[in-house]
């Protein structure tokens, strides 16, 4: 496979150049101090955070997105189209979890019948994935069999002795790379095998290394369900969803209404199972406590998801739920309690 | 772009029929008067107030109705109280038909069946005893055990008295909750009455209504000797998307909307106990 090379301080030509043919979009430092994918503007740098505070997730799946409008007129109804097809767009910069997650979500998007406003934004998006050069101690991908060192993608991106490497994997990575060859000279591939090495290194010393994924999936439904762990983990949840937000496989949606005042907008919204409405209906709530929402959220990653998608986890690792739950609950607690309790 | 299924289509009510003091029958079709679309005994629909909320109701009408699709709509929340309120003529929105079917050209064929309903649990068995009726020389006896709170609240009176009592080979044994002037019949619980009618257990049973008449039921006719694998219901869980994606009407990693509404009980005894 091809390799190609640009100069670290050759970056900002490659993005100018790459924002010149599509909506690219970069993991940045915003004003508020945290890391997120940005729409590109000239100057705008790489951030230096490992992963970005919210996932890569909204840029195929938004917080919120309009399905339809409706213009009502006395009894008669109108129902407004208002899809456009998506402008060609490139995620530059996406880690190995990240991008793993897209694959979790096409399994439920792209399952038929298809979400036609997901596929639209997932034809059109390009991603350029980066290795993790430094992994932190919230990272556990490997546990789901993922390798931050050598991320997929349409194409991958490697950093090394003031260089990035890119390899492309995909059709649509090697048409980008072609479209910013000016800027790219070809190379052989040791420096990325160079790369890999000191991230495998690095892995090596993560304090999550050591946990598997044995003992969840789909057949251990029941007694997964039935442990006496639930109470006493989801104590203290304060139910404030911020786990299934940052979440990069969290794709629970909301439908809602909206009167503009011209038209009735209807439209989508992230959803948490975490929250008590979620399930609740005008006969009751199969999930009346925090226990159970609690529950749901876990059993769907670790047991629920894999029994439906030939033992694929709900969870790519990215840590997120780690660093950010108020009460420092997350899903590696969760499997550390259950498998304590099996053993 | 390709169709999408979270975008609805328009239907106008041409009918409102009250049945009981608080369930009333919607008959909808296109605004060019026709049948929104092709549907299974069993299958739901995502109907819609713009601007109000959309829901998610079984079919009531059968298959074999080629004109027109019913739904019949217990009034107990906000869009169900709104479409209470509403006159013929006036438009809605409707997409569908969502979710599996009882499995009348399956399982069903040939068989004994005996329908056991209560309350509104009766509008989705509905479209099934009417496609078993239409197609009668594919069933064998039909028996239907359908009770409710009083004998004002047992929904489409008219049609098991005109029609299904009349029909030979259907049984029906009518059933309220507690005794009222200018009622003949039985009065006591479904699960009872089940108990007391005593079934063949050659026969496959068809079971709907307020969750814990479901157990009750459920338990009764173990007691008569019937296997969960004779046993058939159909769920509820709240539902937005209807397709399997918006994540919130799963039982375990089954989604009613999708994978249900339909289930055997060895089905739904193998996932986790939540609904």
């Amino acid at each position: 496979m091809s390799t190609y090379r640009i100069r670290e301080e050759r970056l900002p030509a490659l993005f100018e150049e790459t924002a010149k043919k599509r909506k690219l979009y970069l993991p940045t430092d915003t004003a508020e101090g945290v890391a997120a994918f940005l729409p590109y503007r000239e100057g705008m740098t790489l951030t230096a955070s490992l992963n970005t505070s919210r996932s890569a997730k909204d840029l195929f799946f938004p917080q919120t997105e309009t399905l339809a409008d409706f213009k009502v007129s006395g009894r008669e109804i109108a129902v407004v189209d208002v899809r456009e097809e998506c402008e060609d767009f490139l995620l530059f910069g996406v880690r190995a979890c990240d991008v793993k997650s897209f694959e979790i979500l096409d399994r439920v998007f792209l399952a038929e019948p298809v979400d036609s406003f997901y596929k639209n934004r997932r034809e059109h998006g390009t991603v350029v994935s980066l290795a993790c050069a430094s992994p932190v101690e919230t990272c556990f991908c490997g546990t789901f069999g993922i390798d931050c060192a050598d991320p997929e993608g349409d194409a991958a991106a490697y950093r090394w002795e003031g260089y990035y490497y890119f390899v492309p994997l995909t059709e649509k990575g090697e048409e980008y790379l072609a479209s910013v060859e000016s800027l790219l000279e070809e190379t052989d591939d040791g420096p990325v095998w160079d790369a890999k090495g000191e991230i495998y290194r690095k892995k090596e010393r993560l304090p999550l290394k050591s946990l598997t994924t044995e003992g969840f999936g789909g057949e251990r439904t029941k007694e997964l369900f039935d442990s006496e762990k639930w109470e006493s983990l989801s104590e203290a949840c304060l139910g404030c969803g911020t786990c299934t937000y940052v979440c990069p496989t969290c794709q629970c949606f909301d439908i809602r209404d909206f009167d503009t005042g011209r038209q009735i907008r209807r439209y989508r919204c992230w959803d948490s199972c975490m929250v008590s409405d979620f399930t609740k209906m005008a006969g009751g709530n199969p999930r009346p406590t925090q226990k159970e929402r609690f529950r749901q959220r876990f059993m769907h990653k670790l047991v629920y998801f894999p029994a439906e998608n030939e033992g694929i986890f709900g969870c790519v690792g990215c840590g997120r739920c780690l660093a950010q739950c108020p009460i420092s609950m997350n899903i590696v607690k969760v499997m550390k309690a259950l498998k304590e309790e099996k053993e | 772009m390709i169709k999408d299924s979270l975008i609805p289509g328009v239907a106008a009510v041409a009918s409102v029929r009250a049945d009981t003091p608080d369930v009333k029958t919607f008959r909808i079709l296109t605004p060019e008067g026709k049948k929104p679309f092709e549907h299974l005994p069993g299958q739901c629909a995502m109907l819609s107030v713009p601007g109000v909320g959309e829901a998610m109701f079984s079919i009531t009408s059968s298959p074999t109705e080629k004109g027109y699709m019913e739904f019949s709509i217990k009034k107990c929340g906000c869009l169900t109280s709104w479409l209470h309120t509403i006159e013929p003529g006036q438009q809605i929105t409707v997409r569908g038909p969502y979710g599996n079917s009882f499995p009348v050209e399956g399982a069903l064929k040939g068989k004994n069946l005996l329908f056991i309903a209560g309350g509104i649990g009766l509008a989705p068995l509905r479209s099934v005893i009417n496609y078993c009726r239409a197609y009668r020389e594919n069933y064998g006896k039909i028996d239907i055990v359908y009770g409710s709170r009083s004998k004002e609240d047992l929904v489409f009176y008219e049609e098991i008295v005109g029609e299904w009592q009349k029909e030979e080979g259907i049984n029906v044994h009518l059933t309220i909750d507690r005794a009222q002037e200018g009622w003949e019949g039985h009065v006591g619980f479904v699960p009872d009455f089940v108990r007391e009618i005593s079934p063949d257990t050659d026969r496959t049973a068809l079971v709907c209504g307020p969750p814990i008449m479901i157990k009750f039921t459920l338990a009764a006719l173990k007691e008569l000797g019937f296997t969960e694998e004779q046993v058939y219901t159909t769920m509820e869980l709240r539902m937005k998307c209807g397709i399997g994606k918006c994540g919130r009407c799963n039982i375990g990693s089954k989604y009613v909307c999708k994978d249900g509404p339909v289930f055997r009980f060895d089905e739904l005894g193998a996932l986790p106990d939540e609904y």
